[in-house]
């Protein structure tokens, strides 16, 4: 999975693309204007995606002290 | 003496104490007052770099900017998002890199990579301009806070004073690990002070979180997007790339990155950090409550906010335990710059008079005899006070994201761009910030009759297009072997 890294890009397009798309404070979501509900779902997504790209992470198993070159 | 003064007194206390006792079974050689021997594990670089997120800045900015512009201070949540998923595929190297040649400082890194001592020269005088300001916002956001929170029983001279002389002490007696321990405690106060006032004052004054919101939508149309010109999605796109590209090019994030044991503290912390910077809505739900409940606060004031209405709802002892949280979020910081700046001086500005002769001893025992100097010199600046210093952090900040390219582009394995090209890039890049800065340069001035979405593009972005371009063409006159300037195949 060389590559996974490049899934980081999407939640950061979802971040940055929510003002371009709809720049409104209305719907609400999640009980707050639309932006800044956008803005702390795509933020959760950043982090998820970021998990995933650890645990798929050729350069982790390589450098991880724990587990050293498998 | 009331309650709230005790308490920040009491924080003040804690600070030094904590500070002074990170010592404790450490001889305090070069390695380990700047970096931690390398010692750090993934939960003391995470409070490292998570400590920078919350700073004065953000505890009096982000509710001063979600009162004063509304949308707009989304961008803060956005780019340090940006910056820690970078983080998580820039650090590593840099870290490796870092750890092979026994680097300490930003400049050493790029010295080291480029081979040029003038390079490092460059960097650590860039470095420095943009550390002063900061640390002089370090410590009018401490004075702010103290006077508010003593209900003016401190003037912020005293307070600004007695932050210099904690900060000092401590970053002289423990170097980093000073600054990672009060990190600690000040993150768990912040967190615990930020929640409980953004879920306590809309409740209190607005029925609950929605009920506020929608209020406010009502109350002031527009405030909770965009603006269709000026603080438009144009600005709010390039604002939050570039800030995320100069995030850990901060000398002295930069440099705390080294602090790391292995390089997957900040793979795992990548994965934590954003969800962390969480509690900045909560920082936002009080400037947004506050609009309702002490509107009128205009220009710098609008940092007061989160003090006002702290201020106008709680009993001292409450405010206390905000003003002492506030201190914190000051002195941390604070000490970090202090470090990074006394060392950037000793190491990499006057060590390099006499490059290679001077004993890593020597340099140690400048830097903490620069400490207090730095520090008296950003307290007399904070008291002396003027306008001109937020113009100048935001200076800074412009400034050390000029460094980005030539650093990002040293990663590859086969660096195409040569020392003298990123000298150039790097000089064009804050010549072009000062011009643009001292001149009130914006898009809309530089081109009248261009189109609405680049008009509202932040200057800086404009900037680092011309250091790139420095960087292309120097670099490519410059290639070995190849270029018209190239100082023969050998090089």
């Amino acid at each position: 999975m060389k590559h996974i890294g490049y899934l980081a890009i999407v939640p950061i397009l979802g971040l940055l693309l929510g003002p371009v798309i709809h720049n409104s404070s209305t719907p609400f979501i999640l009980g707050m204007p639309f932006l800044l509900g956008w803005m702390v779902i795509w933020v959760v997504l950043v982090s998820v995606a970021m998990a995933v790209i650890y645990a798929l992470d050729p350069a982790r198993v390589t450098t991880d002290p724990e587990h050293p070159r498998r | 003496m009331n309650a709230a003064l005790i308490l920040i007194a009491l924080s003040v206390v804690l600070a030094l104490g904590l500070g002074l006792a990170a010592r404790r079974g450490h001889a305090m050689k070069l390695e380990e007052w700047t970096v931690g021997s390398r010692g750090f594990g993934t939960v003391f670089v995470f409070i490292l770099l998570a400590g920078e997120t919350y700073t004065t800045f953000t505890f009096l900015g982000a509710s001063g900017w979600a009162y004063g512009l509304g949308a707009p201070a989304y961008y803060i949540l956005a780019y340090g998002t940006i910056g820690y998923v970078l983080a998580y595929f820039v650090l590593p190297p840099v870290w490796r890199f870092a750890r092979e040649r026994r680097l300490i400082s930003q400049p050493d890194f790029f010295a080291a990579k480029y081979n040029s001592p003038a390079l490092g020269v460059l960097v650590a005088v860039v470095g420095i301009v943009a550390l002063i300001p900061y640390l002089v916002l370090q410590f009018t956001g401490l004075a702010v806070i103290v006077q508010t929170a003593s209900y003016g029983a401190i003037p912020k001279s005293v307070a600004v004073i007695i932050g210099a002389v904690v900060v000092s002490l401590y970053v002289v007696v423990s170097g980093i690990r000073g600054s990672a321990w009060t990190s600690a405690v000040k993150d768990v106060l912040i967190i615990i002070v930020a929640i409980a006032l953004g879920l306590y004052l809309p409740f209190h004054y607005q029925g609950g979180i929605t009920p506020m919101f929608a209020a406010l939508d009502h109350a002031k149309p527009g405030f909770l997007s965009f603006a269709p010109t000026g603080k438009s999605v144009a600005w709010f796109l390039s604002t939050v790339i570039l800030t995320a590209l100069g995030f850990f090019m901060w000398p002295h994030s930069f440099s705390a990155c080294f602090t790391a044991k292995n390089e997957n503290v900040f793979r795992k912390n990548a994965i934590v950090l954003p969800i962390y910077q969480l509690v900045l809505l909560f920082i936002f739900f009080v400037g947004f409550s506050a609009v309702l409940v002490v509107p009128g606060l205009k220009g710098a004031a609008t940092n007061m906010a989160l003090l006002k209405i702290s201020v106008a709802s709680f009993p001292p002892w409450i405010v206390g335990v905000i003003g002492g949280t506030g201190v914190l979020t000051a002195l941390v910081p604070g000490s970090l710059i202090l470090l990074t700046a006394a060392t950037l001086l000793a190491r990499n500005l006057v060590g390099m008079v006499r490059p290679g002769r001077v004993s890593e001893e020597s340099v140690v025992r400048l830097a903490k005899i620069l400490v207090p100097v730095v520090a008296f010199v950003g307290a007399y600046c904070a008291i002396a006070g003027s306008a001109t210093i937020v113009a100048l952090l935001l200076m800074g900040y412009a400034f050390v994201t000029q460094l980005f390219p030539a650093m990002i582009m040293s990663l590859l394995a086969r660096n195409p761009v040569t020392k003298e090209g990123a000298i150039t890039g790097i000089a064009l890049g804050v010549l072009a910030v000062i011009y643009f800065t001292l001149t009130n340069t914006t898009v809309a001035t530089l081109w009248p009759h261009g189109p609405e979405v680049l008009r509202d593009i932040n200057i800086g972005t404009f900037a680092l297009i011309l250091n790139v371009i420095g960087v292309c063409v120097v670099s490519a006159l410059t290639a070995p072997g190849r270029g018209a300037l190239a100082r023969g195949a050998a090089e």
